[in-house]
């Protein structure tokens, strides 16, 4: 039967599948996410530090997730870990570890740049209240930097969700990969499956990002 | 200077006729009414927020009026109009920020309105530019870019800036308020030097001295309408309405230490 | 490092890189022309457009050039639209870096004092001679750091490429690893490759990035 390409999506358990599918991505977008903010505290608290030696190494590190493709790190961590260590990681482990390799680095540089913005006259106008240091923290830098850092790592988190759509490319069945398996399998059925699925990936994706980016701008304005 | 202002009044350069402006329901200019005519040095005093710096906004089309018709001698100013900046050409307005354009040096600030508005050639503006600057003690400055210069010499290139246009008329909103006093002196006397020199003003300034020295007349505006209106001696040494003098006394700090209710 | 291997395909590189580049720099001269449209319909408020270019702008930047390049490449055709790989890439590369550019812009614009325009409308200039000479130099200078970090993002984006079929440079690594097992060359030159496109453009970028910030508007130009 041709029938209506969008009745590709309600055929059997297809929808269902999809959603399953997307459920792999959000699973490895919110480990990655979970792990980059954890490592990201760490590298952005060492960033700060004044030894010589841990800046270029943390700068050597923070350029180069920035100017590698994630796509060539995916590459490097699936193909060439496995082979120099003659280690087989599974395509979700090697995506969970590119994707914290990088989301660390750039969270870390975000944590670094809150950090760093407080205004010294902040501190000095805390100290001439008679704050204590503890005091200090807890009413002045925490709530600021927080302030700032939210809606950024609410951004990083999206981009970290879009990215994951690349790992169908080492062979993870996700949302996009599914899609590909459910028009293959319908292409005599229904030859035009291919614009509605891919047209339901792209909301998919739009429907979960979106409302992510507004909360970052929303959040980003109410605090500025 | 009383004698400067006689008979002027018979060509007005500008009039305004019962203007009316609100911004959100709340009225800002209430029926205001005014002619200045040639070579008169109109300026407008008054608390803040009593509308004076939004007037000028209106004259120059900043700022669109509900009601109210502005004339600039012949030519009716409407916010809406397309050939605005037609009539813009013929109105310099000096602002308290100076807004000089930061990406280009005095000089250049200096030649954009000739060469592009006029449709002036380069060689013919720069002259008279260099000239201007001279005028005003800059010379050296031609080639320095704006956040290389005191407040006092920003400003005082943004007034050569305005008069460079050759405008029918000048409009100067506080343009002392963000100086230092040393600074406002050497851009106040550019000013009386304009005046001097017979050009039209209409300024908006907090400097009761520098308004006594250079105006025709005095305009004492509050709650949007002219409450007073008249020559800066008089006007000074004995104002005529209670709301005037409690504004111009509002200055003296003995009163306040004594404790006299102003 | 078996280099005699390196060396015999090596030119597969240089031409996979060529083609990136091409493409890379097809897609983001259109990403400035849409990002420049959409800016100044959202800065003028030009009603409709606006809303348009709004909804376009929040499309592209949360949904994953992947999926819109298999939307473009396999959705399209069925409906009878059929583009090249070579298209499609420069398409979406276009479709996702102008709504970027649109943002990067327009950050610039907004930088802009609103004084500054009104000191242009004083001295009597038209809307076009003021955007021109006073608007537009100055939100330029602004948006440098965000249009080249846009760059530099929208280049890294052309690794997805090779899943429209078209023989880029993660193709190339791919073909050689799954035909010759020859990982480590073919990783190491994958590496050098994208390092030898994007390591000089980022320096550049955060060479104009530093003049900008130090000299503030130190460069020279005549009316």
């Amino acid at each position: 039967m041709q029938g209506l390409g969008i009745s590709v999506l309600f055929k059997g358990n297809n929808f269902l599948r999809l959603l399953g599918g997307l459920g792999v991505t959000l699973e490895l977008s919110l480990v990655s996410i979970v792990l980059s903010i954890i490592f990201g505290m760490a590298f952005g608290l060492l960033m700060t530090l004044k030894n010589p030696v841990i800046r270029g190494f943390c700068r050597i590190y923070l350029e180069t997730v920035r100017i590698v493709p994630q796509m060539v790190l995916l590459f490097l961590c699936y193909f060439g870990l496995a082979k120099a260590f003659n280690l087989q990681i599974s395509g979700e482990a090697a995506a969970v570890a590119v994707f914290t390799f990088w989301g660390a680095g750039e969270m870390g540089d975000l944590v670094r740049g809150a950090l760093t913005s407080i205004p010294r006259h902040q501190l000095e106008s805390s100290a001439a209240l008679g704050l204590t240091k503890k005091q200090t923290y807890r009413y002045v830098l925490i709530p600021q930097t927080l302030r700032r850092l939210i809606p950024q790592s609410i951004n990083l988190a999206t981009r970290m969700v879009k990215t994951t759509s690349l790992v169908m490319l080492i062979g993870i069945v996700e949302v996009l990969k599914v899609g590909q398996q459910i028009i293959e399998a319908a292409r005599y059925d229904v030859p035009t499956a291919a614009i509605w699925i891919y047209g339901v990936v792209f909301a998919l994706y739009f429907f979960i990002c979106w409302p992510i980016s507004l909360l970052a701008s929303r959040l980003e304005r109410k605090w500025q | 200077m009383a004698i400067k202002g006689a008979g002027r009044v018979k060509t007005p350069v500008l009039r305004i006729d019962n203007l009316v402006k609100s911004f959100d329901g709340s009225v800002v200019l209430n029926d205001i009414s005014l002619t200045i005519g040639e070579g008169e040095v109109v300026v407008i005093i008054g608390p803040s927020g009593c509308g004076k710096s939004t007037l000028l906004r209106c004259v120059n089309g900043l700022e669109p009026v509900d009601s109210g018709e502005i004339y600039l001698r012949d030519a009716r100013i409407d916010g809406q109009k397309k050939n605005l900046h037609l009539v813009r050409q013929k109105i310099g307005m000096v602002f308290q920020s100076y807004d000089l354009f930061p990406h280009m040096d005095v000089m250049d600030n200096l030649l954009l309105g000739p060469m592009r508005a006029l449709g002036r050639t380069k060689q013919d503006a720069t002259a008279e530019a260099e000239a201007a600057l001279k005028r005003v003690g800059l010379s050296d400055k031609a080639h320095a870019l704006p956040r290389q210069l005191s407040g006092g010499q920003k400003q005082r290139v943004a007034i050569v800036r305005a008069t460079l246009m050759h405008p029918d008329i000048l409009l100067l909103d506080e343009i002392t308020a963000a100086l230092d006093p040393e600074m406002v002196r050497e851009v106040l006397s550019v000013v009386l030097d304009l005046a001097k020199d017979g050009m039209t003003m209409a300024i908006v300034t907090h400097e009761m001295r520098f308004a006594e020295a250079v105006a025709d007349r005095i305009l004492f505006m509050d709650g949007g309408s002219i409450v007073e209106e008249g020559k800066p001696k008089a006007f000074f040494a004995s104002p005529e309405t209670a709301r005037a003098r409690k504004f111009l006394n509002t200055f003296t700090y003995e009163e306040l230490r004594e404790g006299i209710p102003t | 490092m078996d280099w005699g291997f390196i060396n015999r395909y090596t030119p597969m590189y240089v031409e996979a890189a060529g083609l990136t580049l091409r493409i890379a720099a097809a897609g983001i001269a259109l990403s400035f022309v849409i990002g420049a449209l959409c800016c100044l319909a959202r800065y003028f408020r030009v009603p409709v457009l606006r809303q348009i270019t709004g909804a376009y702008i929040q499309l592209a930047r949360n949904t994953p050039l992947l999926v819109q390049l298999f939307f473009l490449y396999f959705g399209l055709p069925k409906i009878g639209v059929r583009l090249s790989s070579e298209g499609c890439a420069v398409m979406g590369l276009a479709f996702l870096g102008g709504a970027y550019m649109a943002e990067a812009f327009r950050s610039g614009l907004d930088a802009v004092e609103k004084t500054q325009v009104e000191a242009g409308e004083c001295l009597g200039l038209t809307n076009a001679q003021n955007i021109r000479y006073v608007l537009f130099p100055q939100a330029l200078a602004t948006s440098i750091p965000a249009i080249c970090a846009n760059v530099i993002f929208l280049i890294k984006e052309t690794s997805v490429f090779s899943a429209v079929a078209l023989a880029d440079l993660m193709y190339v690594a791919k073909d050689l690893i799954g035909m010759y097992y020859k990982t480590d060359e073919a990783l190491l030159m994958l590496v050098i490759a994208y390092l030898t496109i994007l390591l000089p453009i980022s320096a550049l970028g955060s060479w104009l990035e530093r003049r900008l910030r130090y000299a503030g508007f130190g460069y020279q130009r005549s009316v």
